[in-house]
């Protein structure tokens, strides 16, 4: 071919009566000036403007061309290329055939975007912790309320949240909330549960599931959980969402009775509630965990005796076979409900005394288990709480993915210090869709697995569910049952009962 | 804590629908409850680790609900009449040395090419330099041959906006612009039309000759027939007619040619009545008329008004400014006062003209992004069917790109409307908080200058700020919280 500069071709013609804007044309120009062996191009109307340009590229533009006429300038390298790009001309001018669609609305990168373009009584916002106030914010703003699954937003952070909500008369549920039932409809952990006339205060997620799991049991549907995150009872948060949610439910007609749920609380915020509760038109039952205090399961009794509803019993699922008592000293109980494993830990160390935990009911019972499931408890009762921040980092929820959990059994059952193994199964909207697919086949192999080396292991299950849940309580109970572990749905149950498998020291 | 509440309802019937934002295991457990979910398209924030906590503090900052509110209402209940045609002299007390340059403040050493031209330009006119070597000489020691000291300025320090390069010497005529409502002022220099003009940084004798015409003629034709229509009908309200051109397919920012139609009908009687030589009317019409931008230098101030009018609420993240001097994009902020937070500004892309390419264009450049600010340009894209091929050839393209605006934005334009969107109002109003979280920036609709001083135009396009801009005023914001 002809080194560059020695052959060109140039093209100058215009065209009148075709006016196209400048916008357009700029694009046609590179567009021509992009077909193979075209030099330069301009496809322009002749403004005195674009006549200098033109001139400036080294082309003669006709005289008497005017401002409304179009002038295609083109330099090529041969006249096949001069065709080529006028080909390519006619193309980029012809009409556009795309026409105004509706499909340029790009998803809500926001809560606020969100909540604008369909407005939403409630949001439920998981983002990473550092973030969730952003979004929580939208939704206060906007006169939504928030459920904040959410963990690591700091207490200012929570506090000021709390202080807005209460501003805009919306009410911030957590952070780290993990369950609430609006009118029957559960946000984050929930089981689906009847309507019914009780409403729950909640500090504390799996405590909520559990007290509403019981009532269910026995007939008694639930109205509202409220959850308020499992600090909103200390003294710096004050039980800010727990005021809110206690006095807007005393004006709820379709509440009759609200049980206030919580891990250990702050006394002068619980005696501050206490106070507000006697100045509302609410009849409140407190089922605040501690020494002393009453567990789960005597909450929900009190609550059917107050309602009027008797002779309710917990259901137990056996197992095929008795459960043994093995030669092991030692309780573990493995958990994936904080709640459920501190309340099991109050209820088993009145039988056996101090219990180890990574979430201890006194400081000098801390377990650590940091080490991906290698911690040692030693001769020690211990219980391990799952969810716990240390074991949940960059892993999804043990409620949600109990797999770490369940390959502990095996290593509990291989250890000839233990004797009784204690778990818990919560189900609901949210959960693993089906724990018993993993945590049977665990059961039968780790007691298989006890009973080759000359021992028993003693498997107790503690069972959070409904029978309208969607993985099917009865079914999980059953499967459970005959892979060999006796199955409560009252956890104070479940822990007593496994307590009592665990030989007494003082037997020996 | 006194009185009942239902916290709006809450507790009266199970959620209908639910907004959710982060996992999507969530969300799937409420659509198995046949609730209406509207799920986030969630991302985290632009910047570093330290970004999520100075979003929370300034989210949180309980001033910043009304202070937004406050600053937006008077953005959008601003004005803007035109009342006089003056000098620079005049309208801002600039003495001879002293000169206003677009976007943050910078100085000559930094200053990019069309500005470096610009400058050199505005010399040689204020007859502070023979020739352009004399003027960069000057320029470059500060003083002039003559012994005049020499300043720069930021336009938006003196109530006044430039395109482009944006300078403004002393002898520069340019329009008046009073908000009725706010009572603030507005100058911009009178545009000078397209190709190798000062605000590009060209400086040749054709451009000096242009200016010097435009101070001895078009200024004081301008300055008569402006003053004749404010005392025979009052002031012109270029807020109704930037209202109007939107509805006549212009944005107000790459597309000005209603607006400037319907600033020339307006203005035609009044010059036709002055008695002056009819060649000078004939030019004066012809050359307003033959500069489909001429009316850009109307809308800038009218938004500068609206904007100004904002500034100073503390708490508030709205945006009152976005302007560039060809080196920095700089944005200021109504919560922040008058700190800029500039980052280097990027270069457009789009279209070029003549043999240019991208490797001729400046960094962006100009204080007309200030119409984007104010809700208009390319966030009213949706608004000029004709330039849509600036954001990619389709119209569904400017429809999307406006609807992404309201994304960012804290309100509607009452009185700026888009037909097309069914007549909603365009977006208006930066939220700083909303540009971080989004990672969605605010789309400009600008000119390209050449990158060598005296080029003048090379193209025009798009551009987006730096994200680092809003990254430092979240920074600034949250420095401010309690």
């Amino acid at each position: 071919m002809s080194p560059a500069g020695m052959e060109r071709v140039e093209h100058v013609e215009v065209r009148s009566g075709a006016y196209h804007d400048s916008v357009t044309l700029l694009q046609v120009s590179r567009r021509v000036a992009d077909v193979p062996g075209v030099q330069a191009a301009q496809v322009a109307m002749a403004t005195p403007l674009n006549v200098e340009v033109l001139a400036g590229m080294g082309f003669v533009v006709p005289e008497g061309t005017a401002p409304a006429d179009l002038v295609v300038a083109l330099r090529a390298d041969d006249d096949s290329a001069v065709q080529d790009a006028l080909a390519a001309l006619v193309t980029a001018l012809a009409p556009a055939v795309s026409t105004v669609g509706s499909s340029t609305l790009e998803p809500a990168r926001t809560t606020g975007v969100a909540l604008r373009r369909s407005p939403a009584p409630v949001v439920v916002v998981s983002v990473p912790g550092p973030s969730a106030v952003a979004e929580a914010m939208d939704a206060i703003t906007a006169g939504s309320s928030v459920l904040v699954f959410s963990d690591n937003v700091s207490v200012p952070q929570e506090v000021a949240l709390k202080d807005a909500a209460a501003e805009h008369d919306v009410l911030v549920m957590g952070p780290d909330c993990g369950t609430a039932v609006l009118g029957g409809l559960g946000l984050g952990f929930a089981n689906v549960v009847q309507p019914g006339p009780v409403s729950l205060v909640a500090a504390s997620g799996t405590g909520a599931q559990h007290l509403m799991a019981l009532l269910d049991h026995a007939g008694v549907g639930v109205r509202h959980c409220l959850g308020l995150g499992g600090r909103d009872l200390s003294a710096a948060v004050g039980g800010r969402s727990a005021r809110q949610a206690l006095t807007a439910l005393a004006g709820d007609d379709a509440t009759e009775l609200v049980v206030l749920v919580s891990k250990p609380a702050d006394p002068g915020v619980l005696d501050d509630l206490q106070e507000l509760v006697g100045g509302l038109d609410v009849a409140v039952e407190w089922a605040t965990l501690g020494a002393g205090r009453r567990d789960l399961t005597e909450v929900a009794t009190a609550t059917l005796d107050r309602l009027g509803v008797t002779g309710v019993t917990w259901p137990v699922w056996r197992a095929p076979d008795a459960q043994p008592r093995s030669p092991g000293r030692a309780l573990r109980g493995l958990f994936c409900g904080g709640t459920l494993c501190d309340e099991a830990m109050l209820v088993a160390a009145e039988r056996l005394g101090p219990i180890r935990s990574n979430i201890p009911l006194s400081t000098e019972l801390a377990l650590d288990v940091r080490g991906d499931g290698r911690w040692d408890a030693g001769t020690a009762h211990a219980m391990v709480d799952f969810g716990d921040d240390a074991l949940t980092q960059g892993r999804a929820h043990p409620m949600i993915d109990p797999s770490l959990r369940d390959q502990r059994l095996a290593r509990e059952a291989a250890d000839p210090r233990v004797g009784a193994v204690l778990l818990d199964v919560v189900l609901g909207h949210g959960a693993h869709p089906d724990p018993a697919i993993e945590l049977a086949p665990a059961i039968a192999a780790a007691r298989a697995a006890a009973g080759a080396a000359g021992r028993a292991l003693a498997v107790v299950v503690s069972l959070t569910g409904t029978t309208g849940d969607p993985q099917g309580r009865d079914d999980q109970a059953q499967r459970l049952a005959a892979a060999g572990a006796d199955v409560y749905l009252s956890n104070a149950a479940a822990a007593r009962a496994a307590a009592a498998l665990v030989r007494p020291e003082e037997a020996s | 804590m006194t009185g009942l509440s239902d916290l709006r309802g809450l507790l009266t019937d199970a959620p209908t629908s639910v907004v959710t934002a982060g996992v999507d295991l969530l969300a799937d457990a409420l659509s198995a409850q046949a609730v209406d979910v509207h799920r986030v398209d969630w991302r985290p924030p632009l910047g570093g680790a330290e970004v999520p906590a100075q979003l929370g503090a300034v989210l949180t900052d309980p001033r910043r609900v009304t202070a937004n509110a406050t600053a937006l209402s008077r953005v959008l209940a601003a004005g803007a009449e035109l009342v006089d045609v003056v000098p620079a002299s005049q309208a801002l007390g600039l003495r001879p040395g002293s000169f206003l340059h677009a976007g943050p403040p910078i100085d000559f050493e930094r200053a990019s090419g069309p500005l470096r031209g610009a400058l050199i330009g505005a010399m040689v006119l204020e007859g502070l330099a023979g020739d352009p070597a004399d003027a960069e000489a000057g320029l470059v020691a500060g003083q002039a041959l003559s012994g005049e000291g020499i300043s720069l300025d930021s336009c938006h320090h003196h109530a006044a906006v430039g395109p482009m390069a944006g300078v403004i010497s002393p002898s520069q005529w340019g329009f008046v612009l009073r908000d009725p409502v706010h009572g603030g002022t507005a100058f911009c220099t009178l545009n000078e039309g397209l190709g190798k003009v000062l605000r590009y940084g060209a400086y040749g004798p054709d451009v000096i000759d242009r200016l010097r015409w435009m101070s001895a003629v078009l200024g004081p034709l301008l300055q008569q027939a402006v003053r004749r229509r404010v005392e025979r009908a009052g002031p012109l309200d270029i807020r109704a007619i930037v209202a109007q051109m939107l509805q006549m397919g212009d944005e107000g920012h790459n597309r000005n040619r209603a607006g400037t139609m319907m600033l020339v009908r307006e203005l035609v009687p009044e010059l036709l009545d002055l008695g002056a030589p009819p060649s000078d009317v004939a030019d004066v019409v012809r050359f307003c008329n033959g500069n489909d931008h001429f009316f850009l230098n109307l809308v800038m101030p009218a938004c500068k008004l609206a904007l100004d009018a904002g500034r100073d609420v503390p708490g508030s993240t709205l945006v009152v400014a976005m302007a560039r001097n060809g080196t920095d994009f700089g944005i200021q902020v109504s919560g922040t006062g008058d700190d800029w937070f500039t980052a280097p500004a990027n270069t457009p892309q789009g279209l070029f003209l003549g043999d240019f390419g991208p490797d001729d264009a400046n960094p962006d450049i100009g204080d007309s992004a200030i119409t984007e600010t104010g809700g208009i340009g390319g966030f009213a894209m949706a608004a000029a069917p004709a330039i849509v091929k600036f954001v990619g050839g389709e119209a569904d393209d400017a429809l999307a790109t406006t609807r992404r605006m309201y994304d960012i934005t804290l309100g509607e334009h009452p009185i700026y409307q888009i037909p097309v969107l069914g007549f909603r109002g365009t977006p208006t109003g930066i939220d700083v908080t909303a540009v971080v979280r989004t990672s969605i920036l605010p789309v400009i609709n600008t000119g390209m200058a050449g990158r060598v001083a005296g080029t003048g135009q090379v193209g025009a396009g798009l551009v987006s700020p730096p994200q680092e801009c809003f990254t430092q005023a979240l920074q600034g914001l949250a420095e401010r919280t309690g």
